[in-house]
């Protein structure tokens, strides 16, 4: 188990991977990968049992995780290499001709660690419960995990999965949700606003948790502890960790104007400025 | 001509619940799911033999794709099962990323398609489903003719790994495929040799497509009958072979013009020996409610139309 000072350093480097990945392919989306990267970077160095040299894509006898927001691939690319699913310097590749490392996850492109593809939002959860009841059937003990956006819970699908999962006690199941509170075209609650998201979880049969502060390192291993703690008790778990789009550069914070645009060289050195390096850059 | 014996009417969708039980018996890794309608689909008998794998998902069809493709990624093999046209338009997007592009070992099974559905109408009555179904990359699209067929489909793609589209009906039709006589995924099969013109068909118009075959015979016309119970992939060689033999055919679905089996045998013969065809299908329009004999007579969907068809396409060789 790595300490939170540690981690808070793993997640500065993952910060660095997203910018430089976005700045070099010229695209993809920084704003929501360093929204998430406290907490993700948490699961995969500390909560989840996965191991690199064993994983196979049905997840059997190790933990699982899906990334719903499929958009995500910056932050998701960095911590699978940065974990040792392939090699650090292949991160140069996202979004080229030929690349695994494709805009949005791919399993045809045999990329370890990805479990499904993604990128249609909100297809994501139901996909992960199908593992979760599997496990259940197989009598595998191991959990499945799995990160939506708040934006990409506009998705019908994603209330349609949170019924089943609660009717079918899916309760080997953790849910994230990275409540940014913004999408492309604006704040989410002046998109299509989302209102009490902790109620409406609730309300469909799940135990919540809600993280204050969802890049604060102690309070994020607060809340896995406390998901881990409710595994097996009947129902599914949804973890809300409020956080800010772009976090962790200060012209990227707040705002949904990085969801899905690179840097320029000169931001890309600006935002560098103030992410320690911590681990090498690729 | 050769002869079929109709054992009795039976509805394929029954085909499809005796071969899910089959598969489950052989198989602890078959798993079933269907959006409220378990008795609609003939899922009964399995979720009585193995209630721990059957999933009722309820009214969520997008879920319950979703559910099925992460119960293959975990090794099971689900048969997801609704109507068809909730298993193909309205999951669309979930059946291509999940499925298809996510590589996933998921069976879609698609029951009451086609226009044979009767009185429920239009909404109900798919023949878009095979082109949707077609256009995916990877998809295996079956569409079985009989009760005994359909369950030995069921069968073969629960065996066969890789994404499986099996489409099939909800009215009693005759069942005459020959119990001794195996199913194999991407085979069409000559039911009737003949020399004069080919009937290319599939689904329910296969029978159809027999009874056409013998009020030809009695007419002096030799009518090869071939029956494509795999759309995707085609048995190109068989019907290459049947055509250029005969010269000339009639492709009869159950399905709309565009995107079906007609434009998919049409394509290939344009690109290798073109052939006059003439096509009995649902043209480009939506169906409506009557009784499904009603319904093939009035859309010239039935075996006096493929008869009168095959003759017309014979003119123009």
């Amino acid at each position: 188990m790595r300490s939170s000072e540690d981690l808070k350093k793993i997640a500065s480097q993952v910060r660095r991977d997203i910018v430089k990945m976005v700045t070099v392919a010229k695209s993809g989306h920084p704003g929501g990968s360093m929204s998430c990267a406290d907490f993700l970077t948490a699961l995969y160095f500390n909560v989840m049992d996965t191991d690199p040299a064993k994983w196979t894509r049905d997840g059997k006898n190790q933990d699982v995780f899906f990334l719903s927001a499929g958009h995500l691939t910056p932050v998701y690319y960095s911590l699978l290499a940065r974990t040792g699913f392939f090699p650090v310097s292949e991160l140069a590749t996202f979004r080229k001709f030929g690349t695994r490392l494709q805009g949005h996850p791919s399993v045809e492109k045999g990329l370890p660690g990805i479990t499904q593809t993604s990128g249609s939002l909100g297809q994501g959860l139901s996909a992960a419960i199908g593992v979760a009841l599997a496990k259940k059937l197989d009598k595998d003990p191991k959990s499945v995990y799995v990160m939506c956006g708040d934006g990409e819970s506009e998705e019908g699908q994603i209330w349609e999965a949170g019924m089943f999962a609660a009717h079918h006690k899916v309760d080997n199941l953790v849910a994230m949700t990275d409540w940014n509170g913004q999408q492309i075209d604006g704040t989410v609650e002046n998109v299509a606003g989302l209102g009490d998201l902790e109620a409406k979880w609730k309300a469909f049969g799940w135990d919540v948790i809600v993280v204050a502060d969802g890049h604060d390192m102690d309070q994020i291993l607060a809340a896995f502890d406390a998901a881990k703690a409710k595994k097996g008790h009947g129902k599914p778990v949804m973890i809300l960790f409020k956080t800010e789009m772009g976090h962790g550069v200060d012209f990227m914070a707040g705002t949904h104007k990085w969801h899905g645009n690179a840097p320029s060289e000169e931001q890309c050195a600006a935002a560098l400025g103030q992410l320690e390096e911590t681990l090498g850059d690729f | 001509m050769k002869q079929y014996i109709d054992k009795g009417k039976k509805d394929t969708r029954s085909g499809f619940g005796a071969g899910l039980l089959e598969a489950g018996k052989a198989d602890s890794r078959v798993v079933a799911l269907t959006a409220d309608l378990k008795g609609s689909l003939k899922m009964d008998a399995f979720a009585d033999a193995f209630p721990e794998r059957y999933f009722e998902c309820g009214i969520a069809e997008a879920n319950m794709i979703g559910a099925a493709a992460g119960m293959a990624i975990a090794g099971k093999v689900p048969f997801a099962g609704s109507f068809a046209e909730f298993v193909t338009g309205r999951v669309y997007d979930q059946v291509r990323m999940e499925v298809c592009y996510g590589e996933t070992n998921v069976k879609i099974a698609s029951s009451h398609a086609g226009i044979t559905l009767g009185e429920d109408g239009a909404t109900h009555q798919t023949m878009e489903d095979i082109a949707l179904m077609r256009a995916l990359p990877g998809m295996v699209v079956i569409n079985p003719c009989d009760y005994t067929q359909t369950r030995l489909a069921t069968v073969a793609a629960a065996k066969y790994d890789g994404p499986v589209y099996l489409r099939f009906g909800r009215p009693k039709v005759a069942d005459f495929w020959p119990d001794d006589l195996p199913f194999e995924i991407g085979k069409a099969y000559v039911l009737n040799e003949g020399k004069d013109v080919t009937i290319f068909a599939t689904g329910h118009m296969v029978w159809e497509a027999l009874k056409a075959a013998e009020a030809l015979e009695a007419e002096g016309v030799c009518a090869e009958v071939v029956d494509i119970a795999t759309i995707k992939p085609l048995d190109t060689k068989t019907v290459l072979a049947s055509i250029l033999k005969t010269g000339a055919a009639v492709v009869a679905e159950e399905h709309n013009m565009a995107g079906g089996l007609g434009e998919l045998i049409a394509g290939v013969l344009a690109a290798t020996a073109p052939k006059p065809l003439e096509y009995i299908n649902g043209a480009d329009q939506f169906g409506q409610s009557g009784t499904p004999a009603e319904l093939l007579a009035a859309y010239g969907m039935d075996a006096a139309h493929i008869a009168e068809a095959a003759k017309k396409v014979m003119l123009r060789k």
